[in-house]
């Protein structure tokens, strides 16, 4: 199993790799140069000479890219065109704030997801089973700003007036319930689909029907003999909406006028200010790759058959 | 799989083509695909014919910025003074040309790239494969907002990016469901009678997945309508005074408190396509596979 793991890890460097050459790549189609775009308009060709000295832009793009590839490992993410601060400065606080809020989603969606799809499972076909699985359907359909606006048009400003619909400096913490309410409003349906589904399978499997058998109390058999089986695929889940939200974080960043890193990528393609856009998509897609790691990992180590072979 | 459903039915059930009809007939069984049909239908209807009834033109001016209870005028102005019932009617068929076109196109490359996958298998289906996993890197959202940033907001790279970010995503259903078909004995007698590989796969092989197809083709058209709709919203979509339904959500939230409509209108329709259209490929996602869920009933 280690050897598997070990094999994925390798994989995902290797795409982390590729998804930097494309980033680089994509942002060497830019009309214009480096050295322009920081000094403005108006500055005079001997400084954008000296500045194109000092960014390299003299060398040649295989030996600007291992050049920018290089500060990259070492955390020097380069210098944000747009108020010459390192970008690793500028994107600390919107992190920080983009991890706490999504975060906060999981924390607020998850256990009330695996209730519910539990639920479902044990009262299939039922009102509740078939209320849930309509709900779920419809939830899942709806691009996620479109539910945040709906949330807004019915609890902010304009409907019942509960919550500020737009993020302010001064603002209380009651400004975090609509940007956290839409993203878990956005991960919920898959886990309590998976969590539905992987629990009635395991309710018909033999070993519970063994158990129910020989005469255990029914929630021992849950808790016990059902739930435990139940875990990893659930989790696998868990993991790729976790993965989803750092891209879909964008859109209801935006709506929100939430300063996180989505808005600093907004902003950022606004001004055109390339190491920003470089920085946030390299940063969006490495935590994509990382936590889709973390779900192929927690499915191998959660199924039996992987887990005991050629350890 | 093997044996259509209304085998016993229809007599004509051995040609190709009856296969997809029996699939939608078992689909139309269900009665969220007619409510689906009737959801996706009223939207799609009020985008064709919209721009026909429309009371002004989309750029006219007819109010003050977020007016309300304007005469003339059923829901007020948008943040320009021009009317919201006309630029609401205006504003779909590109929605559904571009969801349309990306959907299409990707699925099209998708399976072609599924098919030849599955089937040749070997150094090319590794090489295949790897190359869609690197694209599967990127969100696709993110995707979008990298070229759309970089290039700049035009049509066709609209269409173009989702096309792309939907290709790997139908490649790899394709070629699970092309491995299990060449397994079958039909595709070895091909192979023994010496047809061409081209042949092999566009006449044996493609018609047998057309069930997990029309699915992917539901489900990559609800993620299109999505995604087409938000990069309106970011403001990287379709440019102004052009009217369409995410770009129109974007001009009008800052007045959403004053002029609800100008952004209700849009949203709810995105809402009830994107249901409507979900609820159609839940349906023939059951008939294809009859499986609940993915518990098997």
């Amino acid at each position: 199993m280690i050897r598997l793991i070990v094999v994925r890890l390798l994989f995902g460097a290797l795409t982390l790799w590729a998804v930097s050459l494309v980033v680089f790549a994509a942002t060497q189609a830019l009309p214009g140069d480096a050295a322009q775009m920081i000094l403005g308009r108006d500055a005079t060709p001997a400084r954008v000479e000296v500045l194109r000295d000092q960014l390299n832009l003299h060398e040649p793009v295989a030996v600007q890219y291992l050049q920018w590839l290089q500060g990259l490992v070492q955390g020097d993410l380069g210098t944000s065109y747009s108020n010459r601060l390192e970008v690793t400065e500028v994107l600390a606080k919107p992190v920080l704030s983009s991890l706490t809020l999504m975060g906060l989603a999981a924390v607020a969606a998850t256990p009330v997801a695996l209730v519910v799809g539990a639920v479902s499972a044990l009262r299939r076909d039922r009102a509740f089973d078939h209320t849930s699985s309509m709900g779920t359907l419809v939830v899942a359909s709806i691009p996620e700003f479109v539910v945040g606006i709906l949330l807004i048009l019915l609890l902010g400003p304009g409907g019942l007036g509960w919550f500020p619909s737009v993020y302010s400096r001064e603002g209380g913490p009651d400004q975090w319930v609509l940007p956290v309410l839409t993203l878990a409003f956005a991960v919920a349906p898959p886990i309590i689909r998976m969590m539905r589904a992987t629990m009635i399978e395991v309710l018909e499997s033999e070993y519970v029907q063994q158990a129910r058998l020989k005469g255990v109390d029914e929630r021992a058999v849950l808790w016990r003999h059902a739930a435990p089986n139940a875990i990893g695929p659930v989790a696998q889940v868990v993991a790729l909406q976790l993965a989803w939200l750092a891209g879909g974080v964008v859109a209801i960043e935006f709506l929100f006028n939430f300063p996180g890193v989505g808005k600093v990528l907004m902003d950022a393609i606004e001004n055109r200010d390339v190491p920003l856009i470089q920085a946030v998509v390299l940063l969006i897609a490495g935590i994509y790759i990382l936590v889709n790691l973390l779900a192929d990992v927690i499915g191998l180590a959660a199924n039996p058959k992987v887990r005991v072979a050629n350890r | 799989m093997s044996a259509p459903v209304n085998a016993g039915v229809e007599p004509v059930a051995v040609v190709p083509r009856s296969r997809g009809a029996g699939l939608f007939r078992t689909a139309w069984g269900f009665g969220r695909t007619r409510v689906g049909v009737a959801l996706t239908g009223l939207v799609v209807l009020i985008a064709v014919v919209g721009p026909f009834v429309a009371p002004y033109t989309p750029t006219e001016f007819v109010a003050k910025p977020f007016e309300t209870g304007v005469d003339g005028t059923l829901f007020g102005g948008d943040n320009r003074g021009r009317d919201v019932l006309t630029r609401f009617l205006w504003g779909g068929w590109t929605l559904l040309l571009l969801a349309g076109a990306s959907a299409g196109i990707g699925v099209a490359a998708g399976t072609v790239v599924g098919v030849i996958a599955g089937y040749r298998r070997g150094w090319l289906d590794d090489v295949l494969m790897r190359v869609s996993d690197v694209l599967l890197a990127f969100p696709q959202l993110i995707a979008a907002l990298l070229v759309m940033s970089i290039i700049g907001p035009k049509v066709w790279l609209i269409v173009a990016v989702i096309a792309v970010s939907h290709m790997p995503r139908v490649a790899r259903v394709i070629r699970e469901a092309t491995r299990k078909v060449i397994e079958q004995d039909y595709v070895k007698a091909a192979e023994a009678i010496g047809l061409p590989r081209w042949r092999i796969m566009a006449v044996e092989i493609l018609p047998n997945v057309t069930s997990p197809l029309l699915v992917e083709l539901g489900l990559r058209l609800t993620y299109s309508i999505g995604v087409v709709a938000v990069l309106g919203f970011l403001g990287m979509g379709l440019q102004p005074p052009t009217a369409d339904w995410g770009l129109m959500i974007n001009e009008n939230r800052q007045g959403m408190a004053v002029q609800p409509w100008a952004v209700a209108l849009p949203v709810t329709a995105i809402a009830v396509l994107t249901i409507g259209a979900n609820l159609i490929t839940d349906g023939l996602s059951r008939a294809a596979i009859g499986i609940d869920r993915g518990v098997e009933k």
